[in-house]
């Protein structure tokens, strides 16, 4: 075969340019037949995440809902109670509010910063009407609450619209009356052992389906076709099934009057008294999602070793190896880039479980994302919520970042 | 000693799956130290199978195999010590070059700086110094078949298996790789056990051929023998290209020859293979390089047929042409291009002919 090179420069621009437009054409077919699913994601997953991640550093409803406060405050250097002025503001903000009637959100945002905030606002708010110069003496008398300067630090730290204070209280750290960031008091750090606790049972379930699912796998992979495919059937057989059936399921079995525990017990391993905490606890949590979450480790192991051919074996016992060498250095390795891909499915998967926690959890197999299911539907802080959800993104990002680096297999093609 | 010369003793193995077909059915065959021997046969003929039980990944239902005059049927692959390279290589696809050779040094527990050594001197036997350091995949497929090879003798067996080692190279590089294979051979002096449905390679490469034709040795032969005597009309036919005439035995002569009746009547001389019995039916072989265009010029033309030019291939160094006879038996000559072929046209008559001593009576 002969290559005819391109001599000439003005040639060779015009078959580029021709290229370009051929190349053009077709990636413009392809973006036409991807446009509808782009847009279903842009509109139904990225820009609703977005806004979530946006309320986690701006949030500002309560500038907007107190702006002569806001003005004022700006002036007030935070030490001490503020000036006249900014009491003038706050009066002039809760009259409004009032007739407006929509003290309830500012009453609750300023609970969060400071405990009993809620129905100081709401008591001031209903007696604004009351209220005449000087308003200082006029709402200290209203409540000596006013008196204090923590709520002021309080309000000044809300009237900004753009905060960091959801991403400390997500890491259990706030900012100290002085204006300095400091830890929370011990019996009020909850977040970062959660994030620990969160990442430590993902490890823990990711590790018991890769037990469990490797040999399952291998089977699958090697066993005749017939048998291998009703094999096949039961791995996939939960998913055919609802997450709620299957982890009630679990409810049944484990809890103390459950099948396990009166087996145990007619078997006398066990005695009436000595029942096991099988569930509404970490070992719950741990067994219900590595059911759960085990074909997602079967699948990719098995598509993985599906490819490594049986040939290999082979040659490696013909070069005088044993079974186990065979498999440990020969069939094991080939079949990393399925343990990685299964892994992270797994491990990601697991970080973000909610239903299953806070099924079977009860205090101590709980997760992170049933707390930010709870500020999201129970206490509204959903600043905090969305704050506590970009941390665990931006971990799972960063941890798939290295695992790609590590491994170097591009599991799922972003990166 | 028997075992003296011998380093491979099939006694009567049978192996079935099924309990119901053998896919080697009571193979004995005694293999040489030192020699090349192709296992030679269509695809399920049982070479392959044969080749597994002696590798070890496959246990005869019956008879024995002796290794070294050792029993060896139930021994672990890899307790064998026989070196063996795989269709598709099998070079492992995660390890370097260097890697893959040192595999079977290191699970022998050889020391680094012996490891070393021998895998440079197993990179230069095949040629192919500066790649150690390479991936399988980034290897030409040439290359790693040489690779397999280098690590099928770098542990120095006495006897290394090849199963359709060439299978999935093109013609050209198939044709370099056989002549440095049959190097390698005679260099170290190993003894090769050399799988192929190639019947070219295994006249090139061999030392012997056994051909196998359901589960069952047909011929155990030197190349020239099995092309020149084949002992029945499946070796004749699968080992080159072949003519094959139906006819019945008329009259034994002496000497060796025999006269035959061909199906349309016609009289001729062949040669006798076996014990014929006259009125037994045979097959008639002759090769078509042996078919003359002109019978009448040479000596020594015994037999004659007419027939009509069905269709003339040209292929540079040789024609094929392919003639049908009045009683529908299809022929085809090789005629080598050393004088121009005047007169021969598609749909033409042409007489040919051959000698007595190139016609073979194979009983059927």
């Amino acid at each position: 075969m002969t290559v005819t090179a391109i001599t000439s420069p003005d040639d060779s621009r015009s078959i580029k340019r021709e290229l370009t437009r051929s190349l053009r054409r077709r990636k413009l077919q392809a973006f036409v037949l991807v446009a509808p699913l782009l847009l279903f994601i842009l509109f139904m997953f990225i820009y609703p995440i977005g806004g979530m991640l946006l309320r986690s550093v701006y949030s500002p409803d309560f500038a907007r809902a107190m702006p002569a406060t806001v003005a004022a405050i700006a002036e007030w250097p935070g030490s001490g109670t503020p000036p006249e002025t900014v009491w003038a503001g706050v009066a002039r903000d809760m009259l409004a509010l009032q007739q407006r009637n929509e003290a309830g959100p500012v009453a609750a945002a300023l609970n969060v910063e400071m405990s009993g905030a809620r129905s100081l606002v709401l008591k001031t708010a209903r007696n604004a009407g009351k209220l005449t110069a000087p308003y200082r003496e006029a709402m200290v008398t209203l409540d000596p609450m006013w008196n204090d300067a923590r709520i002021w630090q309080a309000i000044k730290r809300l009237s900004s619209p753009v905060t960091p204070r959801f991403y400390l209280a997500a890491v259990d750290m706030k900012v100290d009356e002085a204006g300095s960031i400091v830890s929370q008091p011990e019996d009020r750090q909850i977040y970062r052992s959660l994030f620990l606790r969160t990442l430590l049972i993902s490890g823990v379930v990711t590790l018991c389906c890769l037990i469990l699912g490797y040999p399952v796998a291998h089977l699958l992979a090697n066993l005749p076709l017939r048998i291998s495919n009703i094999l096949m059937i039961f791995v996939l057989l939960p998913f055919w099934t609802s997450l709620l059936v299957r982890t009630t399921a679990w409810i049944v079995l484990l809890q103390k009057q459950g099948v396990v525990n009166s087996l145990l017990v007619w078997s006398h391993v066990l005695t009436d008294e000595t029942r096991a905490e099988l569930i509404f606890n970490r070992t719950g949590t741990i067994l219900a999602m590595t059911h759960i979450l085990l074909p997602f480790m079967i699948l990719p192991l098995y598509s993985v070793m599906k490819t490594v051919s049986p040939v290999y074996m082979k040659a490696a016992r013909s070069l005088g190896a044993n079974q186990f060498v065979a498999f440990t250095k020969v069939y094991v390795p080939q079949t990393f880039a399925g343990v990685a891909a299964g892994c992270l499915l797994v491990f990601i998967l697991a970080v973000g479980y909610y239903i299953t926690p806070a099924l079977v959890g009860g205090e101590s197999g709980t997760l992170i994302s049933n707390m930010i299911a709870y500020h999201i539907q129970k206490s509204l802080n959903w600043g905090l919520a969305a704050a506590l959800g970009a941390i665990l993104l931006t971990a799972i990002l960063a941890l798939y970042w290295t695992f790609n680096r590590l491994t170097k297999i591009d599991i799922i093609g972003l990166g | 000693m028997e075992q003296g010369r011998s380093i491979v003793h099939f006694v009567n193995v049978g192996k079935t799956y099924d309990g119901e077909r053998l896919i080697v059915d009571d193979l004995s065959l005694e293999i040489a130290r030192g020699e090349f021997l192709t296992l030679l046969g269509p695809s399920g003929s049982g070479k392959t199978t044969t080749l597994m039980m002696l590798a070890g990944f496959e246990t005869p239902t019956r008879g024995q195999i002796l290794l070294n005059g050792q029993e060896i049927n139930r021994l672990a692959p890899h307790r064998r010590g026989i070196g063996m390279v795989f269709q598709n290589y099998a070079l492992f696809p995660h390890m370097t070059v260097a890697e893959n050779l040192a595999f079977p040094l290191n699970v022998r527990a050889l020391g680094k700086a012996e490891v070393e050594a021998r895998v440079i001197r197993a990179l230069d036997l095949v040629k192919l110094g500066g790649f150690a350091a390479r991936r399988p995949a980034q290897l030409s497929g040439g290359q790693q078949q040489r690779i397999a090879v280098a690590r099928a003798l770098i542990f120095e067996p006495e006897l290394v298996l090849m199963d359709e080692p060439l299978g999935a190279l093109d013609k050209q590089l198939r044709e370099g790789m056989q002549y440095e294979i049959r190097e390698l051979h005679q260099r170290l002096g190993v003894t090769i056990v050399y799988v192929t449905h190639d019947q070219a390679e295994a006249l090139t490469m061999s030392d012997r051929i056994a051909v196998f034709d359901q589960g069952k040795i047909q011929q155990l032969a030197s190349p020239t023998e099995l092309y020149e005597k084949p002992r029945t009309s499946f070796v004749a036919n699968f080992v080159g290209d072949n003519n094959l005439m139906a006819a019945e035995v008329d009259t034994l002569r002496s000497d060796h020859l025999c006269s035959v009746v061909l199906e349309g009547g016609a009289k001729v001389i062949a040669v006798a293979t076996d014990e014929l019995m006259p009125g037994q039916k045979v097959m008639l072989s002759v090769r078509p390089e042996r078919l003359r265009l002109d019978p009448d010029a040479g000596a020594g033309t015994s037999s004659r047929l007419k027939g009509v030019i069905e269709e003339i291939v040209y292929l540079g160094d040789h024609m094929r042409i392919f003639v049908r006879t009045a009683n529908q038996v299809r022929f085809l000559i090789k005629a080598a291009n050393k004088e121009p072929h005047h007169g021969l046209t598609k749909g033409g008559m042409l007489t040919f002919g051959w000698s007595a001593q190139d016609c073979r009576a194979l009983p059927v």
